[in-house]
């Protein structure tokens, strides 16, 4: 029936041109909905998130911005991000430590009251949160390093001793002082930021960064031989040959050890 | 004031006459309270430190035991890879076995806060008499909302969370706006310019998605005594979706009075403009149709009130 035929024909090809249409457009609002969605990732370094805090790609699939985290913290640490003011993702909670640094609160508030988990409820401890870490960022500038006892980060540091110490070297400087430099220990730091807000420096000298900018990564298959013996109790590799070792002394190449002489060879730039 | 279908009086007229300002305006009135009142709920907190509901519309929870999440964000988030917590899903479960009882999309007209933008920007836009503008097909959102869920899927975000309006202006009003207020600029004058009725009744996800929730839902506005319209065609003017009117309306006899289209956002504003009160709200199994009132009328209804 040619005549019922043609009708329908036209409609399955409006149909089909207004399905194409509609997928085109989609295509060009979904790519620019995706190109937007990829350029809100981007955290600022500054930008630290709440414990417990998902890492940063699986955070934005799970949060849903509702400020629960926000409302419930009891120091008023957490914002959420506003549009076009703050470069988090719009709506999500992250806190700067130089405003109001987390306080490491024992039951975790902020992390209880996040219904979807984008704050991980298997973090019970708050010790164990890994918001980040301190890095002491400017050497230069830090009273401890400039061989006075100023400590305050170290002070403040609610995992004291663990997470930061005072390590003492030699004040080259002065020639017979010591340095008590701020040392932090990024398997025990929390990243919770007290100290980068007591720095007394107008600038703070040590900042909490993310972990991607403030620690490199050791190759998987590195062992420490040092530590490796120490497990084993035992040389790592059987039957090594021990030669003993040449201890400056009488009779070595070396003017610097009594009883030494001088070296047949000259060593580039050096003075001897 | 007899001559309705011939001489068109201005939309609404003859209700107010009929029925009083407030007899033509109870629904919307009602609305901007209820608006108003959700809003207020989450803005206690902030503005009088009496915290029984916090959060937003995209999560919250009342007196600490209710939680209340935005099913539409949670699925995105499934999308994305992200399995909520049992607390999100309760609360996304509330808020989905809710609106498809009362009609999903009476979240648009009674909670939603970019509604009174909207319906703003279409007050104006009639008083304007501006040309209707780009009219897309109104299956256009849920063309949109695929392509939300498709995004969220392909980056691993809850894709419309990066410029969702609704939830930005509300969040911003109760945590902090930022630049919120140029987007719900933006909206009104798309509105208002490019697109009559343009981001709620064409665009917005959102919408499409409670539409789809509240296909089944029990509360629904029929047309009961739709033999006493008299084509003052006052209804369509005013319906934001008018497409749903006509199967109710100008059913043939025998088929249902009730508007069915989940588009329909139980707004109620055909029931307050209808100055014969032809429409009513009622659930989806009352299919009764009230008797003509006057047999007459059947047979010449445009002359019905000249006798
Ligand atoms: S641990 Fe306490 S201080 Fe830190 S973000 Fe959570 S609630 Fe706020
Ligand atoms: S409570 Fe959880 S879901 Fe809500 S804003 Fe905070 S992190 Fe996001
Ligand atoms: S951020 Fe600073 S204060 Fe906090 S745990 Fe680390 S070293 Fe201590
Ligand atoms: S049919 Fe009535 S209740 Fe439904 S959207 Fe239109 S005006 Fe509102």
């Amino acid at each position: 029936m040619p005549t019922a035929a043609k009708p329908r024909k036209v409609d399955r090809r409006r149909f089909l041109t207004d399905s194409a249409r509609m997928a085109g457009g989609c295509a060009v609002a979904g790519t620019l909905l995706a190109y937007v969605t990829n350029d809100a990732k981007a955290l600022p370094d500054q930008a630290i998130r709440p414990p417990g805090a998902l890492p940063e790609d699986d955070f934005l699939a799970a949060c849903i911005r509702c400020g629960l985290c926000v409302r419930d913290c009891p120091y008023d640490t957490l914002v959420l991000a506003e549009l076009g003011v703050d470069g988090a993702a719009t709506g999500t909670p992250y806190f700067t430590a130089r405003n109001i640094p987390c306080e490491m609160c024992d039951d975790i508030p902020c992390v209880a009251a996040c219904p979807t988990g984008a704050l991980d409820k298997d973090l019970t401890v708050i010790d164990d949160a890994r918001m980040g870490t301190a890095v002491l960022v400017d050497q230069e500038n830090c009273l401890n390093f400039l061989g006075l006892r100023c400590d305050v980060c170290y002070r403040v540091c609610p995992v004291i001793d663990e997470a930061i110490t005072l390590e003492t070297m030699h004040n080259e400087r002065s020639g017979h002082h010591a340095i008590f430099a701020p040392t932090v220990h990024a398997d025990k730091c929390t990243g919770c930021g007290v100290c980068e807000k007591s720095c007394v420096l107008p600038e703070s000298a040590i900042k909490v960064l993310p972990l991607r900018l403030a620690r490199g990564e050791a190759a998987e298959h590195y062992r420490l031989g040092w530590e490796e013996q120490d497990a084993k109790g035992a040389p790592v590799v059987e039957g090594i040959i021990d030669l003993p070792d040449r201890l400056p002394g009488p009779g070595t190449d070396n003017l610097a050890a009594p009883g030494g002489f001088e070296p047949t060879y000259k060593l580039p730039g050096v003075s001897q | 004031m007899s001559t309705k279908g011939k001489v068109h009086l201005p939309v609404g007229q003859e209700a107010r006459e009929v029925k009083g300002w407030f007899g033509a305006h109870k629904y919307l009135v009602l609305r901007r309270i209820s608006q108003t009142f959700f809003l207020f709920l989450f803005l206690m907190g902030p503005w009088f430190g009496l915290w029984w509901v916090q959060g937003n519309l995209a999560g919250s929870m009342t007196f600490g035991v209710l939680p209340l999440n935005d099913p539409m964000i949670l699925l995105q988030g499934m999308f994305a890879g992200h399995w909520p917590e049992t607390t999100a899903l309760i609360g996304g479960l509330i808020v989905l076995v809710a609106y498809g009882l009362i009609g999903g999309r009476v979240y648009c007209s009674w909670v939603c806060p970019i509604n009174p933008v909207t319906d703003t920007a279409h007050w104006l836009h009639d008083k304007l008499n501006l040309p209707k503008g780009w009219q897309p097909k109104r299956a256009t959102r849920y063309w949109i909302l695929g392509t939300v869920m498709a995004v969220s899927a392909l980056t691993g975000t809850i894709a419309w969370e990066v410029i969702n309006p609704v939830t930005m202006v509300h969040r911003g009003l109760v945590f902090g706006m930022g630049f919120v207020w140029a987007l719900v600029i933006g909206i009104f004058f798309f509105d208002l310019l490019v697109a009559r009725r343009g981001w709620c009744g064409h665009v917005c996800p959102v919408g499409a998605f409670y539409s789809l929730i509240g296909t089944k839902s029990l509360l629904r506005v029929s047309a009961v005594d739709r033999s006493a319209c008299d084509d003052c065609m006052d209804c369509y003017a005013v319906c934001p979706e008018n497409q749903v009117i006509s199967p109710a309306l100008k059913g043939k006899d025998g088929s249902t009075p009730l508007i069915l289209s989940p588009d329909c956002t139980n707004c109620g504003r055909c029931i307050d403009v209808c100055a014969v009160d032809v429409f009513a709200f009622t659930h989806r199994f009352d299919t009764h149709v009230e008797a003509p009132k006057d047999a007459v009328s059947d047979t010449e209804p445009p002359n019905r009130h000249a006798a």
